[in-house]
Parts: structure tokens; C-alpha cells; sequence
């Protein structure tokens, strides 16, 4: 589903943030990718549905080159959902118009359709309340559970999230890793960038470790909890893990 | 000194003052404000662009009015518009514009560049997470600037363009210089007609005034309710 092979990316002219990155993400898999702040993670994710340029190599999107300047990337984006740190939910549109939006604009969905399938959603993460609340009026933990349904609502192919739980109280996050381990049962395609470990220990498949723009290590799940090869993803997990 | 004074003048005139000189006045600011405005946000987003020769076109625009006096600017335009509707049109001789089309041009041009400054101070208030959440849903430029950005941009801007429009509202006293009968103009043709020009000129001084005070507290009132409703 997701193709990254050899992929440079340089800000200015010296300064290079990921260096040589390869990997994948097959069709109904979970990887979580982790590393040290710093490390290009994030943007290696936002590279994927090119919110992030980069200079070399290739990335292949459900059969679709990301980087080929012939490629529609409005359209491309569309079928991929994403959700980011902060939230980034529309502040001057309600719960229910920031799920409508897209829908309607994007997919040329007729506003009842479009209402229809974001009040299902809404449902789903259990906001149908907050339906027409604004979303300053929502805690972290809700906003967060909205802008995934706001990526669900465009039915997508592959789920990206950046951190989606990082800028969040300790008692919201698990109400937003619930929402996202019943999104893995049901066998979306997702690359998840996070410090959760408990999650990726709960439902990824593969585990990617990243330091210093590069892919340190690619595993499978128990083989990266359970003996991580190189020193940096030991001393990264010691860390993460010891308290 | 006040013994002198007539201030029946101002009873006698009002109509004209008013029906005539303020509404050409309140059309001007209006017509001038929402040109502005439109013309304006052009110019934030060209300047905005990553296109380097379309952001040092706007920027020399910007600079090139914002150094001009407003007078001269009315001035020129007054008498270069018809050459350049000529020029345009292939005409043989100048086009003939009418004072009130020359000036809302006029106006129209002048305002931009301040409204561009203001329209681009709102848009990068904005935060680069929005446009990307736009991006990544599939929105192409113009309609994540059109239904995420702008909208946003609007909002924290209101008070400061409202305030400018005030500022433009007094502005618009200038284009007696063309001898137009805006408020400023008719006062003044009252004034010299009838010789009162002590009573004439406070009294439009008074309207600006009132007028501007008034519209003032209602930008306070306004920036007060915004604050709250975030």
C-alpha cells in the first residue's frame, strides 16, 4: 500500500533529515514508527501524502507515485487520512461542518449524504452530542477523537498519525488510543507515529525505530520488544520503558 | 467674535449636505472599502506566493503607494485614467470618466495596498497547521484559502479593517480637490456661497467627528464581543 524506498530529504543545503529511508506498509497493517524527538518521523510521515516535499528517492502510494510532478495531489490526499498532534480541527466551523466540509468539496457528496455519514461517525467515536458545538468548546481528548472522524468521514484507503496523542492530558489518551486500536481490529492500514508503546505492543505488526533522519531498525513487533538489534533502539526503549 | 455668526445656514442647507454630499460620501467609503478589500487580498496572497516574481510585483505596488501622498494620487489618476481607458480600448481620443468613477478607483487602488498589509498580517496569524489539515483532506489551494484560511483571517481582522474604513471614511474629504460634492465639498460650496465659513466648517467637523467617534466605540464594542465568543 505504502511504497518509501530511498527517500533524501535535506533542509537548505547541509542540513539532511532523512537520510536513505526505506520501508513499507502492506495492505491491513499497523506500523508504529518511534524515535527520539529529532529524529525525522514526523516528517517522513508527512512525506507521504507530500505535505513535505523531499529531494530523492520514491515514495508509492496505492500504486501511485507521490513524487511525480504529473500526480494530482489534492486527490491523492483525499483518499489518505491524517491526523496531526494539534488537532487542527477548523475553529470557525462546528463539530458536525468540520466533518461535512471535505465531503462535500472534495467528494462532491450532497450536504444530507454528507451529514448523514459525519452524525454516523460522530456516533462512532461517541461526540453525537457535540455535534454542533464549536471545537474550542471540546476537551484535547474530543477534538482529537473529531479529526478522526473528519479523516474517516473520506473514506480512506491508509490512516497516517502524527503524534495523535502527544499534546494530550494523561487521562485523554486512552479515549483516543481506543478509538485507534478499533480502527486496527477492523484491518485499516495504518502508520502511526507515537511514543505509546503500549499501543504498538498491543496492535502493530511492525515496529520502525528512527534516530537521526534514519531508519535504525525495521521489526517485527515481538522481535523489536523483545530483542531490539542495535544499541540506540536498546537504550531508546530502556528509557521509554522504565518508568 | 460669535455675534456675527448664522448658524441658520446649516438648518437651511441640510438636505443638501446630507442627501447629496453624505450619501456621495458613504457610497465612496462603502464602493472603496469592499474594492479594497477584494483587490487587497489579492495582493496579500500574490505576496504571499511562492513565486518570487509574482511577491515582488505586489510588494512594489505595496511600497509604491503607500509613499505617495493621497492628494497626489487623486490628482493623477483623475487626469491619467481617461488616457489609460484610451490606451486600453484602442479609443482615438481619451475616455470620458466621471469624478465619482475616477475617484472610487482612485480609492479603490489606494486602499488595496493597506488592506493587503492588513489581510496578510491575518493570514499568516493563521497557523501552518491549518492549510496542511486542509491540504491533507484533499482541498486543493484555493479552497482550503477559501474555506479554511480566509474565513480565519477575516475574523482576526475585522476590528483593524473596520478601523481602517474609518480612516478611509475621512479620507474621502480629499477628492474636493477634484471639486466633487462629497460632505466636505457641499459644505464648502454652502460656505462660500453664502460667506458663513466658520459655521459650515464646524459643522462638518462635527459630522466627521460624531460620525467617526460613533463607528469607533462600535469597533471597541465589536473587538469586545469577538474576545469573548474565542
Amino acid at each position: 500500500m505504502i511504497e518509501i524506498s530511498h527517500v533524501n530529504k535535506w533542509y537548505g543545503p547541509t542540513f539532511q533529515v532523512l537520510k536513505d529511508c526505506t520501508t513499507s506498509v502492506a495492505k491491513g497493517e499497523v506500523v508504529v514508527v518511534c524515535g527520539p524527538s529529532g529524529s525525522g518521523k514526523s516528517t517522513l510521515i508527512k512525506c507521504v501524502n507530500a505535505l513535505e516535499p523531499f529531494q530523492e528517492g520514491q515514495i508509492i502510494l496505492d500504486g501511485i507515485k507521490v513524487n511525480d510532478p504529473k500526480t494530482d495531489l489534492p486527490k491523492l490526499r483525499a483518499r489518505v487520512g491524517m491526523v496531526f498532534q494539534h488537532f487542527e480541527l477548523f475553529p470557525h466551523l462546528r463539530i458536525i461542518e468540520n466533518l461535512c466540509l471535505a465531503q462535500e468539496k472534495v467528494l462532491g457528496r450532497s450536504h444530507d449524504e454528507a451529514v448523514a455519514k459525519g452524525n454516523k461517525l460522530l456516533e462512532r467515536v461517541g461526540l453525537t452530542v457535540h455535534a454542533n458545538k464549536y471545537p474550542a468548546e471540546l476537551s484535547g481528548g474530543q477534538q482529537q477523537r473529531v479529526a478522526i472522524a473528519r479523516a474517516l468521514a473520506m473514506d480512506p484507503i491508509a490512516m497516517l498519525f502524527d503524534e495523535p496523542t502527544s499534546a494530550l492530558d494523561p487521562e485523554m489518551i486512552s479515549e483516543v488510543l481506543d478509538v485507534m486500536v478499533d480502527l486496527a481490529h477492523e484491518g485499516m492500514t495504518m502508520m502511526v507515529v507515537t511514543h505509546e508503546m503500549g499501543f504498538a505492543s498491543k496492535v502493530a505488526h511492525r515496529v520502525i525505530f528512527m534516530d537521526k533522519g534514519e531508519i535504525v531498525e525495521d521489526a517485527l513487533k515481538t522481535d523489536f520488544f523483545g530483542s531490539p538489534r542495535s544499541e540506540r533502539a536498546q537504550k531508546f526503549l530502556s528509557k521509554i520503558l522504565s518508568h | 467674535m460669535f455675534d456675527n455668526l448664522d448658524f441658520d445656514v446649516i438648518r437651511r442647507s441640510l438636505p443638501y449636505l446630507f442627501l447629496d454630499g453624505m450619501s456621495f460620501t458613504l457610497m465612496l467609503t462603502g464602493l472603496s472599502a469592499l474594492g479594497g478589500l477584494v483587490f487587497g487580498t489579492l495582493i496579500a496572497l500574490m505576496r504571499l506566493s511562492s513565486y518570487r516574481l509574482l511577491g515582488s510585483i505586489a510588494g512594489l505596488y505595496v511600497d509604491f503607494m503607500r509613499s505617495l501622498p493621497l492628494v497626489l494620487v487623486i490628482f493623477w489618476f483623475y487626469f491619467l485614467v481617461p488616457y489609460i481607458g484610451q490606451w486600453l480600448t484602442g479609443a482615438s481620443r481619451p475616455i470620458r470618466v466621471g469624478a465619482f468613477t475616477s475617484s472610487l478607483v482612485t480609492f479603490i487602488m489606494f486602499e488595496a495596498a493597506y488592506f493587503s498589509e492588513i489581510m496578510r498580517a491575518g493570514i499568516q496569524s493563521i497557523s501552518k497547521g491549518q492549510p496542511a489539515a486542509a491540504s491533507a483532506l484533499g482541498l486543493t489551494y484555493a479552497q482550503s484559502m477559501r474555506y479554511i484560511v480566509l474565513p480565519q483571517a477575516f475574523r482576526n481582522m475585522l476590528p483593524v479593517l473596520l478601523t481602517q474604513t474609518i480612516v478611509l471614511f475621512q479620507d474621502t474629504s480629499l477628492v474636493y480637490v477634484l471639486s466633487i460634492p462629497d460632505f466636505l465639498g457641499a459644505a464648502s460650496k454652502v460656505a462660500q456661497r453664502d460667506g458663513r465659513l466658520v459655521e459650515m466648517y464646524l459643522f462638518a467637523a462635527a459630522v466627521y467627528f460624531a460620525i467617526s467617534c460613533v463607528a469607533s466605540y462600535g469597533v471597541r464594542r465589536l473587538q469586545a464581543r469577538i474576545a469573548i465568543v474565542r
